[in-house]
């Protein structure tokens, strides 16, 4: 168990191009701290980068204080979890998780005995016997993280351990990943692309594009204050709603209506000198159907009618989207990249189109026209040119919300 | 592949057959030589109407066989040894790792393995004598794993690049110093190729004539296939027929167990179970 420091850790290829850049990250002992973005973004390089399979081509790493630079893996005292789980097909399940003890020559008898109970933790006792290739995917899954659990390292490394599992198996896998950290207490660096995985297990999510890190913080912190429109399209699902803005007089004017100012976010935005054309930001749940609005809140907000195209109910929410009008795309290099990583270019889904998330009371109906609310107080406003967050200032104020609920919306 | 209709499948079995058949009755015909006595050699039955071990009596107690018999095997098994080992370091090298000159090494290798062997019979036998490797086990052996490397170095390299390289990080990560993840991770995945090449290797050695002919003077090194040149008949004018087809017989049976033994481990895929689900 130990802190993890990365000090301007860059990584360039011999052919120039730049992996990882100027990357700083403090990551506390026992710490569980996920590295998201989409792919190609760094965040596997740097796990690596830790691990010690990659050189770092500049900057410091220090676990437990040292500085590990050229120090081999094997005497950084880590263990990682793999994605494809790379188990020793020809070693049984007890060899696997045993393998390292044994390269590092401690007795047969302590070995059998951890192995044993790394076993009890993840209920493989009855499989130890067993070569991995007689073993379902979840279960190799297990003797993945049992392999790095009986080492007792001062780390654990996880590069995607759970993105070759179906679905429901993931989900309950998130959940024993997250109880055995717990337990071990052990820090953690936890590489995944799923946003849903970095905001339910994470202690901290550092979100990464290019190479460069963009933002570190709590999942609440990530989710209600995201430093730029990056973050806010990759964080959150359904993803946030974007449309084009423009300051006039008091209001900022958007397809949907004028919004209010505050004149907090007035002089925030008018002080980042950005221009009067700006990138609205409104996440899913800040909609509502304008008739479950209690009077004394609508006025925070607008209401607006607009035809429902689509409805789709999951029991506890109400899911609706709806078109904005022509002309509000709104291009940004940031936008465009999260669009190619979610596959919405390649699925032809319309980028104008809106996504609300609705209480399951409301009476509107797919194919009529709906009056809807959206929430002018959890607006965010971006600078398009350099995608910053011109409304964080703003929020300061507000009292962190409560975690958002993302097990309904797992995609 | 789509399944074949009848006419197809009839056609194919009588294809097949006829090949099988055109492969064994030389075969057939040497083993009916080698039980036939000297003087049944000439006889037109295609079987002996007598069937006699004098042949193969013959040449089991005579040192003319058994002792290249002995050499044969030693050469083979030692050359087969230091080529599989050098192979497979080698070809982890160029299946692993990029360093300057390896398409260098591997064009290298290759023009070894198509180099006329004859072309270079007469220069390697002015070096080994003069290097004083002439009729010595190692006079054979060096040229065998010469002439071995090229293969072993090709089929190791295929079934390395099949051994998903997050192995190699894991034991790496567990532990491993790069010999100990390459000796207990790497190395008993590529068993099977490890045998499929030293099968391929031993064969070649096991059966190559032209430089066990050429390198050897004496029984102390020649080999079984060399040895069997030297074979004389019962008098000047009989020709050793019945001793030679023996000969042939005997040195056949090792491969045949040795391809048999280890058939089912060429064949068995032992990397399932490496990753994912």
């Amino acid at each position: 168990m130990a802190p993890i420091t990365l000090d301007h850790i860059t990584k360039r290829y011999p052919d120039g191009s730049l992996a990882v850049n100027d990357f700083n990250l403090q990551i506390q002992d026992g710490e569980f701290v996920i590295l998201v973005g989409p792919s190609g973004c760094g965040k596997s390089t740097t796990l690596n980068m830790i691990a010690g399979l990659e050189d770092i081509t500049s900057g410091e790493l220090l676990i437990g204080g040292a500085v590990v630079n050229n120090k081999s893996p094997k005497d950084r005292d880590i263990a990682m979890v793999f994605q494809s789980y790379a188990l020793y097909p020809h070693m049984t399940v007890r060899e696997n998780m045993g393998f390292a003890l044994k390269l590092a020559k401690v007795p047969k008898d302590v070995i059998n005995q951890k192995v044993e109970e790394a076993a009890r933790i993840l209920d493989l006792t009855q499989h130890l016997d067993r070569k991995p290739a007689n073993l379902s995917g979840g279960q190799r899954q297990r003797v993945a993280m049992g392999r790095a659990i009986v080492r007792d390292p001062a780390a654990f490394l996880m590069d995607e351990p759970l993105s070759n599992l179906d679905a429901k198996l993931r989900v309950q896998m998130r959940t024993q990943v997250s109880r055995i950290q717990r337990r071990l207490g052990t820090t953690t660096v936890y590489v995944t692309h799923d946003q849903v995985e970095a905001l339910t297990l994470g202690d901290r999510v550092a979100v990464m594009r290019s190479g460069l890190l963009q933002q570190v913080g709590t999942p609440g912190e990530l989710y209600h204050r995201p430093f730029n429109l990056f973050v806010a399209g990759f964080i959150g699902s359904p993803a946030m709603n974007f449309l084009p803005g423009s300051l006039e007089g008091g209001a900022l004017r958007t397809a949907l209506g004028d919004f209010p100012l505050t004149d907090e976010l007035r002089r925030e935005v008018e002080g980042a000198n950005a221009g009067r054309d700006v990138i609205v930001g409104i996440r899913p749940e800040n909609f509502e159907d304008a008739a479950l609005v209690p009077a004394e809140t609508r006025a925070r907000g607008i209401t607006f009618k607009t035809a429902i195209d689509v409805l789709e109910s999951i029991g506890s929410d109400v899911f609706v989207y709806f078109t904005r009008g022509r002309d509000t795309r709104v291009s940004s290099a940031e936008l465009d990249e999260l669009a190619a990583d979610s596959g919405s270019t390649d699925t032809g889904a319309d980028a104008e189109t809106v996504t609300a998330r609705l209480d399951a009371a409301t009476r509107v109906r797919e194919g009529t026209d709906a009056e809807l609310w959206a929430d002018g107080a959890a607006i965010h406003v971006f600078d398009p040119a350099t995608g910053r967050n011109l409304s964080l200032a703003a929020k300061a104020g507000d009292p962190v919300p409560p975690a958002p609920q993302q097990e309904g919306s797992a995609s | 592949m789509a399944a074949l209709t009848g006419k197809q499948q009839t056609g194919w079995t009588a294809a097949n057959f006829v090949v099988i058949v055109l492969a064994l009755i030389p075969v057939a015909w040497l083993v009916s030589l080698s039980f036939k006595a000297p003087s049944a050699v000439t006889d037109p039955s295609f079987w002996p109407a007598q069937w006699t071990w004098g042949n193969y009596s013959g040449i089991l107690t005579s040192a003319q066989f058994l002792r290249p018999l002995v050499n044969s095997i030693g050469i083979g098994l030692i050359s087969t040894f230091i080529s599989v080992v050098l192979a497979s370091m080698a070809a982890y090298a160029v299946a692993r790792l990029s360093f300057p000159g390896k398409s260098v090494l591997i064009g290298l290798a290759l023009l070894i393995a198509m180099f006329p062997l004859i072309a270079l019979v007469t220069p390697m036998f002015t070096i080994e004598r003069s290097l004083g490797l002439f009729n010595t086990w190692f006079g054979l052996i060096i040229p065998y794993v010469a002439f071995g490397l090229p293969l072993g170095i090709y089929t190791l390299s295929a079934f390395f690049r099949e051994i998903p390289w997050e192995l190699e990080k894991a034991a790496k990560m567990d532990g491993a110093s790069p010999f100990q993840a390459f000796t207990l991770v790497i190395a008993p995945l590529a068993a099977p190729g490890m045998v499929t090449t030293a099968i391929l290797v031993f064969l070649a050695c096991w059966n190559d004539f032209l430089l066990a002919i050429s390198f050897t003077s004496t029984i102390s090194s020649r080999t079984a296939p060399a040895a069997m040149e030297y074979f004389s008949g019962g008098s000047v004018f009989t020709t050793p027929t019945g001793p030679i087809s023996a000969a042939a017989v005997v040195i056949t049976i090792p491969i045949i167990i040795f391809v048999l033994f280890f058939q089912r481990r060429i064949v068995a895929g032992l990397t399932s179970g490496a990753v994912k689900g």
